[in-house]
């Protein structure tokens, strides 16, 4: 058996596999010590050989024996996975967004991931949420609904959260801002995998990826298909635990 | 040693100079910790480093000792910020070069009182230590000499003047021929504004005297670059970005006789096969912005993720010494000649079009074996920003990995930049 753990900023996944088969994938919230809910989850699969991902790989290997690999590595491996033809992934996690190029046999040729900024990540669009009181599944389907939309100017998250409140107090409706909110980003993370690489068989993963409306938007802004896996959260680990086979 | 070191404090100095010593004697403790956790847990380094060690140590006191003594003994003190402003010529006329880039999260509260936020944080680093009273090295200074090099710098000496006298000596931003004689006429203004200070008139014998001087230390640097790029490597990359940052305060005759101590050393090591890291190591090498001390975030995070660094394509790094100043002339005007043709080939940034340093990042990674180019750009500094862009077409068309990065001194990012690190790592590796 081989087992991925993916640690990230919001949730902590894991995926079991057995010759291939997935036979578990669990997502639960990171909590304020992220390796005890690892180690617990782990609890369930003893003999298994174990990678670590995510931003909690390092204070996981320090408390379990397991190799880590990298978020990066490791959704290029999960999304080439389930699709053998992507050559390029875009992940959205809570805390970072990334875009990795990939050769045609797989191998990473380069990877771009935001700089000190939270603009275009999944707690981005939770705050913008947040500001205008929805939880995230209402988030996207408001904006889904609205009939149109104004510019948000400011990709900065503390300062798009004063421009929503100005928005709000100008008398736009919630749900066209919310729309405002997933355009600006839907547009952002284009302009990120535009400058990365060829967006043909792109794979988008990443908790962000279950946000269907932004899923949409990008296709929109990009002009081709998305394809995103039937549980992008779980991509990370999916990786960690096809290299757990292979180390 | 490891427990032994620390980095020294003298109150009673600091108070003769006019600093805060209530906030600054916090600071040596700081570094005294920083540079344990950074350098001194490395293993197998080279004994001769204990030289740049005591440095460290005296950083704040001995070093500082000696430049006020040489002061009150009749040497002016003249700060700088970039590395195009001649200092052979300070040496020249009698005067201490002393460089006052500022790499430190610290002070940059302090600048932040003033400065606008959104700018580079060497500037605002630099700008907080005068500010603060909390940089030594500002405090003993007679007089700084900054230059344009960038727009932040410019606007930021008519506000530094108001706290220390600051000149200003324009650098041309393309290379054209009037663009030389636009700096020869700003080296010899800078020559006679030095010459006022030091009371004295630098004649051939003193330019010379100067350049000879300067080259020697860049030499010693040349050579102790091109031993580094020895692959398996024998001294780590942050010992050597260290000796690099020192370059800009110590004494230059004695610092060129302890880089060719460290030299000699590191040919023994080779001969004998003694190395830091194993030949199996991923060798990284680091492009782009400055790091000034006690900036060691980068080259911290790359050698703890595994990989080594191999060279530093920088103005603390091979930017600053990797050209001489032509030692055949017979008058002062060729001197100056040649010293201004010197400093024309810096192949900063600043300048339209600067493919030169394209090559030059080539030559380099060519030069010391590097698997990988990591370029490092401080937050706002638009040129090196956008240099970035033709370097990453260039290393593409090459098949060279290549990452940039844009990050400041707060560590706030760390977490990040490990992640990006390691998954160029990853990349390199296979």
């Amino acid at each position: 058996m081989q087992v991925g753990i993916d640690l990230g900023s919001r949730t902590i996944k894991t995926v079991a596999l057995k010759g291939g088969e997935m036979l578990q994938r669990r997502v639960v919230e990171s909590g304020f010590e992220p390796h005890r809910q690892a180690l617990q989850l782990l609890n369930d699969h003893p003999q298994a050989r174990v990678v670590a991902t995510g931003y909690g790989r390092h204070l996981m290997q320090q408390h379990a024996d397991l190799d880590i690999i990298t978020e990066i590595k490791a959704h290029a491996l999960g999304a080439r996975h389930l699709f053998p033809h992507c050559r390029a992934v875009l992940d959205v996690g809570g805390q970072d967004s990334k875009v990795i190029q990939l050769s045609e046999n797989g191998r990473i040729v380069s990877f771009q991931m935001n700089d000190k900024c939270a603009a275009g990540t999944g707690r981005f669009l939770e705050m913008m949420a947040l500001s205008l009181g929805y939880d995230l599944k209402q988030f996207g389907l408001a904006a889904a609904e609205a009939q149109a939309s104004t510019a948000i100017n400011s990709m900065c998250a503390v300062f798009a959260e004063s421009e929503v409140v100005s928005l709000k107090n100008r008398g736009v409706a919630p749900n066209e801002i919310a729309r405002s909110v997933h355009l600006a980003v839907a547009s952002r993370l284009a302009a990120m995998v535009q400058k990365t690489c060829d967006c043909q068989h792109l794979v988008f993963t990443g908790g962000v990826a279950n946000n269907k409306t932004l899923v949409a938007m990008l296709e929109k802004a990009l002009g081709v298909p998305v394809l995103v896996p039937e549980d992008p959260s779980v991509v990370g680990a999916l990786g960690a635990a096809l290299h757990a086979g292979c180390s | 040693m490891n427990d032994a070191f620390q980095v020294h404090s003298d109150p009673e100095l600091w108070e003769e100079l006019g600093m805060d010593v209530a906030r600054f004697s916090g600071m040596p403790p700081m570094l005294t910790n920083a540079y344990k956790n950074i350098f001194l847990s490395q293993h197998n380094r080279p004994e001769r480093m204990s030289y740049f060690d005591d440095m460290v140590a005296n950083i704040h006191t001995g070093r500082i000792r000696e430049i006020y003594d040489a002061k009150k003994g009749g040497k002016p003190v003249i700060g700088t910020f970039c590395v195009y402003v001649p200092e052979e010529l300070v040496v020249a006329a009698g005067g201490i070069c002393i460089g006052l880039c500022g790499g430190a999260q610290g002070s940059i509260a302090d600048a932040e009182k003033i400065l606008p936020r959104n700018i580079c944080p060497m500037v605002k680093s630099a700008f907080g230590f005068k500010v603060g009273k909390i940089c030594p090295y500002f405090q003993v200074v007679d007089l700084v000499y900054g230059e344009t090099t960038c727009d932040a710098k410019k606007k930021t000496w008519e506000l530094l003047d108001r706290y220390v006298p600051t000149h200003v000596m324009e650098i041309p931003q393309m290379k054209r021929e009037r663009d030389k004689w636009l700096w020869l006429d700003e080296v010899k203004d800078f020559k006679a504004a030095v010459e006022r200070i030091t009371d004295t008139v630098a004649d051939f014998d003193a330019v010379a005297a100067g350049i000879k001087t300067i080259n020697a230390k860049r030499f010693a640097l040349q050579r102790l670059n091109a031993l580094r790029h020895h692959n398996p490597s024998p001294i780590s990359g942050r010992d050597m970005l260290l000796i690099e940052q020192i370059a800009f305060y110590d004494e230059p005759v004695r610092f060129a006789q302890k880089v060719h101590a460290l030299c000699d050393e590191l040919e023994q090591r080779i001969g004998n096969g003694v190395s830091v890291a194993p030949a199996s190591t991923p060798r990284v090498m680091v492009s782009g912005t400055p790091m000034a001390l006690p900036n060691w975030k980068l080259h911290f995070i790359i050698e703890s993720a595994g990989a080594i660094v191999v060279n530093e394509e920088s103005c603390i790094g091979t930017r600053y010494y990797k050209d001489l100043i032509d030692e055949g002339s017979t008058d002062l005007e060729q001197q100056l000649e040649r010293l201004t043709e010197r400093y024309m080939k810096i192949d900063c940034s600043c300048f339209t079009p600067n493919d030169d340093r394209i090559a030059q990042v080539l030559k380099e990674y060519e030069a010391s074996g590097a698997e990988g180019i990591i370029d490092y750009c401080l937050q706002f500094c638009h040129t090196y920003n956008i240099e970035a862009v033709k370097l990453r077409e260039a290393c593409e068309a090459r098949g060279i990995p290549f990452m940039s990065i844009e990050t400041d001194y707060a560590p706030d990012d760390v977490g990040q930049l490990q992640t990006r690190v390691e998954a160029f790592l990853e990349q390199i590796r296979g």
